[in-house]
């Protein structure tokens, strides 16, 4: 429109973070408003976790490989293979496995519920739910948002076990390490600080996996190419929010953990 | 312009003198941006009328509607539905009156996600919370059998022809008994036949339910089958208003443009 094109960029933003804060309100209160959906919040679970497990696996696995790989020479250089696997295990569970699985998820869970909202909104499906009485926040976001926050921190966990197997492996190619004493590295060289703090990140990041990806499909512009916006802002903006998480989350964890 | 309505169907106006007014619209406006859509909108609508709104594209015709279930505020005037002011209802008195309120969209608007009798039963489960199964069924089957759609029951909506996408939007509507039906060109893109049938299901769905309608249509035939009143919308405002046969003879050259394909 002619007269909103005159509107100051600034303007635009502001009323766009107080549209967000509203929606999360709105998303909050609907939690508790009564008749949770439990059938379509169990069939998201399923959606985001099952489907998403390949991708998850598949990338933790290489991730594990790769960093081994990579750290070997620097470490052997200072005479300290057997520190490979502590290494590794801190650096995969604190940082590189949430924060890569969370990038991976918004790549596909953020995407796909902006394109499914936005598709919605566009052939009128959002305004005939709420037009008929029905609660369209209640059944299509709140399940999705709560089955992201749930999913997100189980694939991260399932993928940093998975990435530290393939470490293992590749720890093989050169050195010979049973899986037992590796097993036994890995745990003695964790404990909770390293992984308490990482996974409650996690529970942050499908927040915000779920939260942005509904938020760009209910707020999409009715054109069809909007479709298309919703999905992709929703992918950047959900990246973008991992890493500013992650950023308040080392803050916090220093504070309270490493000294 | 008064004395056409009438002079065309005395018959018809004396009934609705009586009835109760379920919609009254007084000069409603409505705009976006700078763009007046609605300048000055005057509608009564009397309990089991079925009102005809016809309007060139882009009249605002969908946008007064739109105000009717409060998905629009509009910007100034009065609009109460059962006596009450709709921009003034708060959020739990608006999802009340909506659940009195069937509103079918220009698209259908089929949860695409689910099949026709789940997208049937998303209203009798979500709205009106009926927990038995039994009940349910019975009503999905009834609704459908009477929109002619009995055997496309668990078929996707992508499955389903446009003039089947209607029928099942319109079933879907029709499920939870509205008092007021709101048709946004229930027959567009239609074959004349199909559209034929529609118009003919509005008629009935009228006479079976007692609704109270507003159908929004550019489709003549539709209008001269459902109408019992016809309202001709231009610029934001409505010119004139009459029965059928009493606006065919208007001496109005827009409201004749309307009528001018088929006498
Ligand atoms: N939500 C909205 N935001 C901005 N402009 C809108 C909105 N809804 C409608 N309009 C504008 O209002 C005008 C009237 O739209 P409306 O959909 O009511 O037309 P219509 O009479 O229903 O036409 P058609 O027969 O094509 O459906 C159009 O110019 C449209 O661009
Ligand atoms: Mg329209």
């Amino acid at each position: 429109m002619a007269e909103e094109i005159t509107i100051p960029g600034w303007k635009k933003w502001l009323e766009d973070i107080g549209e967000q804060v509203s929606f999360f309100i709105r998303f909050f209160k609907n939690i508790f408003a009564g008749g949770f959906e439990w059938s379509e919040f169990v069939r998201q679970c399923y959606e985001i976790g099952y489907r998403s497990m390949t991708l998850v696996g598949i990338t933790s696995f290489i991730m594990g490989v790769v960093l081994i790989l990579q750290l070997r020479p620097t470490l052997v250089s200072f005479g300290a293979a057997s520190m490979l696997p502590k290494t590794l295990s801190v650096s995969f569970i604190r940082e590189i496995g949430p924060v890569i699985i969370a990038i991976i998820c918004a790549g596909k869970i953020a995407s796909s519920i902006g394109a499914e909202l936005g598709s919605m909104k566009v052939t009128e499906q959002l305004d005939a739910m709420d037009v008929s009485g029905a609660n369209p926040l209640q059944y299509l976001v709140v399940t999705r948002i709560l089955a992201t926050t749930v999913m997100v921190p189980i694939l991260s966990v399932i993928g940093d076990a998975i990435g530290l197997f393939g470490g293992f492996l590749a720890l093989n190619l050169r050195d010979h390490i049973n899986i037992s004493l590796y097993a036994t590295k890995v745990i003695s060289s964790l404990d909770y600080t390293d992984f308490l703090p990482a996974f409650i990140k996690t529970i942050f990041f499908g927040l915000a996996i779920g939260f942005v990806g509904c938020y760009k499909g209910f707020h999409s512009s009715k054109g069809t190419e909007s479709v298309g916006l919703a999905a992709n802002s929703a992918v950047v903006t959900a990246s973008l929010w991992i890493f500013v998480i992650d950023a308040i989350a080392v803050q916090i964890t220093s504070i309270l953990f490493y000294k | 312009m008064e004395e056409k309505a009438t002079t065309a169907e005395p018959k018809e106006k004396k009934t609705h003198d009586k009835q109760e007014v379920v919609i009254e619209i007084k000069h409603l406006k409505k705009s976006f941006g700078n763009k007046d859509v609605l300048k000055d909108i005057n509608l009564v609508v009397h309990r089991g009328e079925n009102v005809v709104v016809l309007g060139k594209s882009g009249q605002g015709k969908s946008v007064t509607i739109q105000c009717i279930v409060g998905m629009l505020t509009p910007d100034d005037g009065t609009l109460k539905v059962f006596g009450e002011e709709v921009p003034g209802l708060k959020e739990k008195e608006l999802k009340e009156l909506r659940i009195k309120i069937g509103f079918l969209f220009q698209s259908g608007a089929l949860y695409d996600s689910m099949t026709v009798r789940e997208n049937l039963e998303f209203p009798l489960t979500r709205v009106l919370k009926i927990k038995d199964q039994a009940e349910i069924d019975k009503r999905v089957e009834e609704v459908l059998e009477g929109v002619g759609l009995a055997d496309a029951i668990d078929k996707m909506p992508s499955d389903l022809s446009g003039g089947m996408r209607k029928r099942a939007g319109l079933a879907r509507t029709l499920i939870i008994k509205p008092e007021i039906m709101l048709y946004d060109e229930p027959t567009t893109g239609l074959d004349p036949i199909t559209s034929r049938e529609i118009s003919e299901l509005i008629l009935n769905m009228q006479k079976k339910y007692k609704t109270t309608s507003i159908i929004i249509t550019h489709d003549m035939e539709c209008a001269r089958i459902t109408a019992d009143r016809v309202v001709v919308m231009n610029d934001g405002e409505y010119i004139e208003e009459g029965s059928f046969d009493g606006l065919q003879k208007s001496k109005n050259k827009i409201v004749q443009s309307f009528f001018k394909d088929i006498s």
